[in-house]
This record gives structure tokens, C-alpha cells and sequence, in this order.
């Protein structure tokens, strides 16, 4: 009990020192992200031989600060996180709602649009999409969210259900609320703790398929300074010079994992709540 | 003096399949408590909620009188029907445990009805909230509206939901068994509240229940429903001075009363189970379960009078069921 409390507050550190880091990147970053020093290329960080405190992660292969560009890579994570559970979440709350309270016909509808969308591999349409429209960060974002919706719209389908059927729905019908009230009132509330935790797992996805997509070079156009492109370009040089793919790598998998941390923590806590 | 609620040959269909309410006829005066009684699955929740509109999808609801006060409930629209509800004619459930929102606190589920019907604002209708928790006998109001559906017991959150109930001053209060769920002392105190609310704010009552001893405290008028028709109506006292329908006297039957039933002798019962009625069936519900029954009781069945203002649903003469 106590140990998973503090695996909550670890994730939920985690999570906020990388938002934190993310919003004040310019206050934090020790040098300009994208500026090239091709006289010192390839420094290691300043622990290992070689390294200095002038780039405390050393440089990548074109000179560039490392410390700066993971700096501003957790912008970009971040911004990509939640930009795509908010859409994302969106589209899935709304259709998973109407379909878990109304059943039927809608009901249908919403399920086929649910297999539907689990049919489509998202790789896939990444790459077409990049390929038709050119890669960029708002592209990114786009196919994201209007891709990983299925699991909100899943949870938000069951949890509907079994809350439609409760009295106070009923007692609130009785007393005069209109459908929207009902909805965004009654039902909304009382599903949203199951749906913060979707928010979590979805939005670990998120980063991690942004990384993905950026290391296969479907994602974040070349300069800008995603985790995922980072690894994709040090990639080549890894055999000599193993921190370029360990420092974003290690990145990546502490703030995925304090998402998830920070997830099921918050699963537990409410559900203790509600018993 | 115009009834608060009329209704007339109240007829509700679940998708084609099960007649639940078959030409239920019923007449609710200003001020008095009107008591529908019958066995679990004899229309009764159904009958109420097809009065307040709140049937679930695929059921059917006819009739040919729906009135509550001057308005013709079967021509209202969805929204004029929601305009009355919680307003004009409340409506309180079976269940305290769960007829509360658990997502927000008390004064707020209060106030939003208040502020929905009456245009109120926050401050003012948790004042009226606050005022109707003292009413229904809620001590320290002001902290009770802080706090949350889980933090309060069944008899409290009852109690909640009738102020609830009477925040813009409802003409009528349907109560779907309102004590069904709470332990035998609680149940008196909430009977007891009604029937003060009642007196005080000249509330007309429509209490559904399957418990006589209520009925007996509570009602001016009795109808017994038995397979969603109508099989009894009068007033409490004619109904338990002389009950003339067989299923209401089987009913009577079923009470054992202290120190006039012997201590091994079997409790009473009426054999038999309540048949599925599907649309189309015509006769007597009970036929299959009467001691009296006759070839006659498989056609329809009309009321007769035992009395005036005394009606029941049987071929017998009132003096041979």
C-alpha cells in the first residue's frame, strides 16, 4: 500500500518535471537547440572521457547541444501527448457516450466505427498520410488523434452503460433535466475516473508511437528536436558512441513509464474512492 | 373540486411483446394520498412512470384521459413534459442508495433543480435547499449540503430526496415504494415526514406500495392492481372494512396478525404465480389462481360497484367473491 503510493507520486513527479521542463525549455536549455558547432561534433557527456561542462550530454553529429535538444524535446512529447488525448479523447468520449446511452441503432453505429477504426493499421496510414502530405508536427498530431480513439470510445461505451440504468439518472429525468444535462451531467462525471486512466495509457502511447514514427522518419520533420528523431539519427553512430541513442532512449522510457505509474495510481486511488 | 391527476384507461405495451398496464383508471384529489397497491410485476412502477413520461424506449403508452391539473399530459411535448417534472409533479424513488448522483454534493444536485425550474440563482436556491433539509427534519443543514451521497445513510439520503422532491413546490408527489428499502424504524419516521409534509403543504400523495400496513397508515384512497389491471378501488377504510375482490381478500388473508394466528399454523398464501400477459389476453388476470373462478372469467371483465365509490373487477356479486 504504501509502495504504491509512492510509485503514484514518482509518476506524478516524473510527469510534472517533464511538463515543467517542457513549458520553461527556453528559460532551461543551455544552448540554442538547433545550432550546429561542426568543429565539436560527436562530444561525449561530461562524465565520460573527453566530455566537458560546455555540453553537460555531450553533442550530437552536428555539433548540437544534446542537454538543449532533449530539453526541447520534452516540448514536443508533452505537446504531442496531450494534444492527442484531447483529440483523440474527444472523438472517443462522444461516440462511446451516445452509443453506450442510447444502445440500439447508435449503438450499432458507434461499434462499427469502433472495428472499423481497430482495423486500420496506424503505421500504415502514418505513412501514407506523410507520403501524400509531407511530414510535420501537426500532421503528426492529426493522425494521432483522430486514430487512437477506439479505447476511449470503448470505455466510455461500457462505463455509459452500466451508469445509464442508475436511479439517479432516472431521479434527474424525473426532476426535469433535458438530454444534454443528462449526458454531460450525470453520465459524464461518473465515467470520467475511468477515463483518466485511459488518458494516461493513451497518451504513454501517444509519445511512444510519436517517437516511432519520428525514428522511421514518418513523424517530426528533421531540425526539430523530437526523442524519437534523436535516436533515428544517432542511430548510425551508436557502436562508438552508444549515449546518442542512450540519453534520448532512457528519456523516453522514464516518462512513458512514470505516465503509466502515474495511471494506474490514480485507477487505484478512485477506485478506493467509490468502494 | 377537478382532481390534481386523472387518468383513464391508462394502457402501457413493452415493445409489442408484454401488456404491463391494461386500462388502468385512476382519479388523485387535491390534498389526499392515493395508494397503489399490488405484488412485484403488477404495473404499478409502470403506471406512475407512464403518468411522469419517463417509460424506457420500445414501451407504448395510450390513454384516454392523462390530466394533471388543466394540462392534457398525452398531447404535452417532450419538453413541456419536462417542464413539469420536478416542478409541478415530483417524483421519488424506490432506491436512496443510488437515486443520488454520486459525483456531486447535496446542495448542488438540490439547488440545480431549483435553478432549472424557477431561473433561481446558486446563492437563493441553496438557501431553499437549505431550508427544505431543516423541513424534512435534517439537523445542521448548512453542513449537510457540503457533503456527498456517501457520506450520508440510507434514511438521510430518503430524506434528501423528498426535499428534493419539493423544491418548487410540487402539486403532486409520486413516491415509487419509498421505504421499501430502509429498516422498519426508519420506514416509520419517513411515513410519518410524508404525512406531515403533507398536512403542512397540502400535497396530493400517489404512494405505490406492496405493503398493506402502509396502505392502512397512509391512504385516503385505495386501487389494487393485479396483472397490470385494475381490480379494486375504494377508500382505505371500505376497502379493509370489506374487500371484494378475491385477490384482494387473499391479499388480507396474508397478513398475519398477532394473537389471532395460531404459532404453528401456515402463514396464509394465494397459490399460484403472476401469469405473463401478453397483448390480446382478455378476461380476468386471476382467474388461473381464484377459488371462484367461472368459464365467465375468461371474457372481459368489467368494474361493478360494491358500494358507491367501492368498485371492483369480478363477474361474482359483491356479496358471493
Amino acid at each position: 500500500m504504501k509502495l504504491r503510493h509512492l510509485a503514484t507520486a514518482l509518476g506524478g513527479v516524473i510527469v510534472a518535471f517533464v511538463l515543467l521542463v517542457g513549458i520553461f525549455a527556453p528559460l532551461l536549455a543551455p544552448h540554442d537547440p538547433f545550432a550546429q558547432d561542426l568543429m565539436r561534433r560527436m562530444v561525449p557527456p561530461e562524465w565520460m572521457e573527453g566530455g566537458s561542462t560546455a555540453n553537460w550530454l555531450g553533442t550530437d553529429q552536428l555539433g548540437r547541444d544534446y542537454l538543449s535538444r532533449l530539453i526541447y524535446g520534452a516540448r514536443i512529447s508533452m505537446l504531442i501527448g496531450i494534444l492527442t488525448v484531447v483529440t483523440s479523447g474527444t472523438i472517443g468520449i462522444t461516440l462511446g457516450v451516445l452509443g453506450g446511452f442510447f444502445g440500439g441503432r447508435v449503438d450499432d453505429v458507434v461499434m462499427f466505427a469502433i472495428t472499423c477504426r481497430l482495423s486500420i493499421p496506424l503505421i500504415l496510414v502514418a505513412l501514407t498520410v506523410v507520403a501524400l502530405l509531407g511530414s510535420s508536427l501537426t500532421l503528426v498530431i492529426l493522425t494521432l488523434g483522430l486514430l487512437l480513439w477506439d479505447r476511449f470510445a470503448v470505455v466510455a461505451r461500457t462505463t455509459t452503460m452500466q451508469v445509464r440504468n442508475l436511479d439517479y439518472i432516472a431521479a434527474a429525468r424525473a426532476a426535469g433535466a433535458s438530454l444534454a444535462h443528462i449526458l454531460l451531467r450525470e453520465v459524464l462525471p461518473n465515467i470520467l475516473s475511468h477515463l483518466l486512466v485511459v488518458a494516461t495509457l493513451e497518451m504513454a502511447l501517444a509519445i511512444l508511437l510519436e517517437a516511432t514514427l519520428s525514428f522511421l522518419g514518418l513523424g517530426v520533420p528533421s531540425p526539430l528536436p523530437s526523442w524519437g528523431l534523436m535516436i533515428a539519427e544517432g542511430k548510425d553512430y551508436m557502436f562508438f558512441s552508444p549515449w546518442v541513442i542512450m540519453v534520448p532512449g532512457v528519456t523516453l522510457f522514464v516518462l512513458v513509464m512514470g505516465i503509466n505509474l502515474l495511471g494506474d495510481g490514480l485507477r487505484d486511488l478512485l477506485r478506493a474512492e467509490r468502494v | 373540486m377537478s382532481p390534481v391527476l386523472e387518468v383513464a384507461n391508462l394502457r402501457v405495451d413493452f415493445s409489442g411483446r408484454t401488456a404491463a398496464v391494461r386500462g388502468v383508471s385512476l382519479k388523485v384529489q387535491r390534498g389526499e394520498t392515493h395508494c397503489l397497491v399490488g405484488e412485484s410485476g403488477c404495473g404499478k412502477s409502470v403506471s406512475a412512470l407512464a403518468v411522469m413520461g419517463l417509460l424506457a424506449r420500445g414501451a407504448v403508452r395510450d390513454a384516454d384521459v392523462l390530466r394533471f391539473q388543466d394540462t392534457d399530459l398525452t398531447r404535452l411535448s417532450e419538453r413541456g413534459m419536462a417542464r413539469l417534472r420536478g416542478d409541478k409533479m415530483a417524483m421519488i424513488f424506490q432506491e436512496p442508495m443510488t437515486s443520488l448522483n454520486p459525483a456531486y454534493t447535496i446542495g448542488s444536485q438540490m439547488a440545480e433543480v431549483y435553478e432549472r425550474h424557477r431561473g433561481a440563482g446558486r446563492r437563493a436556491a441553496l438557501d431553499r435547499a437549505a431550508e427544505l433539509l431543516g423541513r424534512v427534519g435534517i439537523t445542521a443543514p448548512g453542513m449537510r449540503l457540503a457533503q456527498f451521497p456517501h457520506q450520508l445513510s440510507g434514511g438521510l439520503r430518503q430524506r434528501v430526496m423528498i426535499a428534493m422532491a419539493l423544491m418548487c413546490d410540487p402539486e403532486l408527489l409520486i413516491a415509487d415504494e419509498p421505504t421499501t428499502a430502509l429498516d422498519v424504524t426508519v420506514q416509520a419516521q419517513i411515513l410519518r415526514l410524508l404525512q406531515t409534509l403533507q398536512r403542512e403543504l397540502g400535497l396530493s400523495l400517489l404512494l405505490i406500495t406492496h405493503d398493506l400496513g402502509i396502505v392502512a397508515r397512509m391512504a385516503n384512497q385505495v386501487s389494487v392492481m393485479y396483472a397490470g389491471e385494475l381490480v379494486e378501488s375504494a377508500t382505505a377504510e371500505a376497502l379493509f372494512a370489506a374487500p371484494t375482490h378475491p385477490y384482494t381478500r387473499g391479499l388480507l388473508a396474508c397478513i398475519p396478525i398477532p394473537g389471532t394466528v395460531r404459532r404453528d399454523e401456515p402463514l396464509g398464501s394465494i397459490p399460484g404465480t403472476v401469469p405473463r400477459i401478453s397483448p390480446g389476453f382478455a378476461g380476468c388476470g386471476f382467474r388461473d389462481r381464484c377459488t371462484h373462478a367461472l368459464p365467465a372469467c375468461a371474457q372481459t371483465v368489467a368494474l361493478r360497484s360494491a358500494a358507491p365509490g367501492h368498485a371492483y373487477r369480478c363477474v361474482l356479486p359483491a356479496e358471493w367473491t
